[in-house]
């Protein structure tokens, strides 16, 4: 089964509707709550960066028996140094967003911590595909 | 803790939310930090909070946290309610501080997160 959605730049009041659709969806394959919420917190906080950060972009969810692969595609603007983008605390998040109670510079930590397989490729001007495989049994 | 007993310490107003034996709830989490609450690994816990914006339901129903209360007389907003209801986010609204309502359910037996 295969899932797909548009993100749209800077829409909070949709940002978290792909999240919780694939939440939907795994709790019908009757997977476990646990890895249920690693794996929707990591797609949430994806989505989330998404919306405050990039020019707009998509998520792919493919599942099958025994694993999630989660695949999420920017626009732009890139990251320049992914590695201290990964360092927590490290934010370049807008007033507006940290008003909403993210920018904390604990997304892709977050997203490392929650998922058993991370890539994160990016190109400046070009985008950023950010991808995750979770194993739906534990 | 029951919903009830967390309406009456706090004065609260339940917004969404009907069966007040349904929710027994052992731990409370106080943030105005999405980013923070979703580091939890705790589940099905009280959210204290001041902030009001429907991200904040979304990441109550992404965090699985049943319960959140308002402080401080902040009042939901339609889209909130709506979602709330949508995703099954009981929501409360109290006149208390953050401080004081923390306080208080501590006091009473609610246990912190950490």
């Amino acid at each position: 089964m295969k899932l797909e959605f548009d993100i749209a730049s800077g829409d909070f009041s949709q940002a978290g509707q792909a999240s919780s659709r694939i939440k939907k969806v795994l709790k019908q394959l009757q997977v476990d709550p646990k890895v249920i919420k690693r794996i929707v917190v990591a797609v949430y906080e994806a989505e989330v960066n998404v919306v405050a950060h990039s020019l707009g972009g998509q998520i792919i969810a493919e599942f099958s028996n025994e694993y999630v692969e989660i695949t999420v595609q920017d626009c732009g603007p890139g990251i320049a140094d992914i590695g201290q983008a990964m360092t927590e605390g490290y934010s370049t998040a807008s007033k507006k967003v940290r008003d909403m109670g993210f920018g904390a510079g604990m997304g892709l930590p977050n997203i490392k911590r929650n998922t058993d397989e991370l890539s994160i490729e990016s190109t400046v001007g070009k985008g950023t595909c950010l991808k995750f495989k979770n194993n739906l049994n534990g | 803790m029951k919903l009830a007993d967390i309406i009456r310490h706090t004065e609260a107003n339940l917004v969404v939310g009907s069966d007040l034996d349904q929710h027994d709830l052992k731990k409370a989490f106080s943030s105005d930090l999405m980013s923070d609450v979703l580091t939890l690994d705790t589940e099905n816990i009280l959210l204290i909070t001041g902030l009001t914006n429907p991200q904040l339901i979304r990441t109550a129903e992404i965090a699985d946290i049943e319960v959140v209360l308002l402080a401080r007389n902040k009042k939901a907003s339609a889209e909130m309610i709506e979602l709330a209801r949508e995703v099954g986010v009981v929501l409360l609204e109290t006149p208390y501080s953050i401080y004081r309502a923390s306080g208080i359910l501590y006091k009473n037996g609610l246990e912190p997160v950490y």
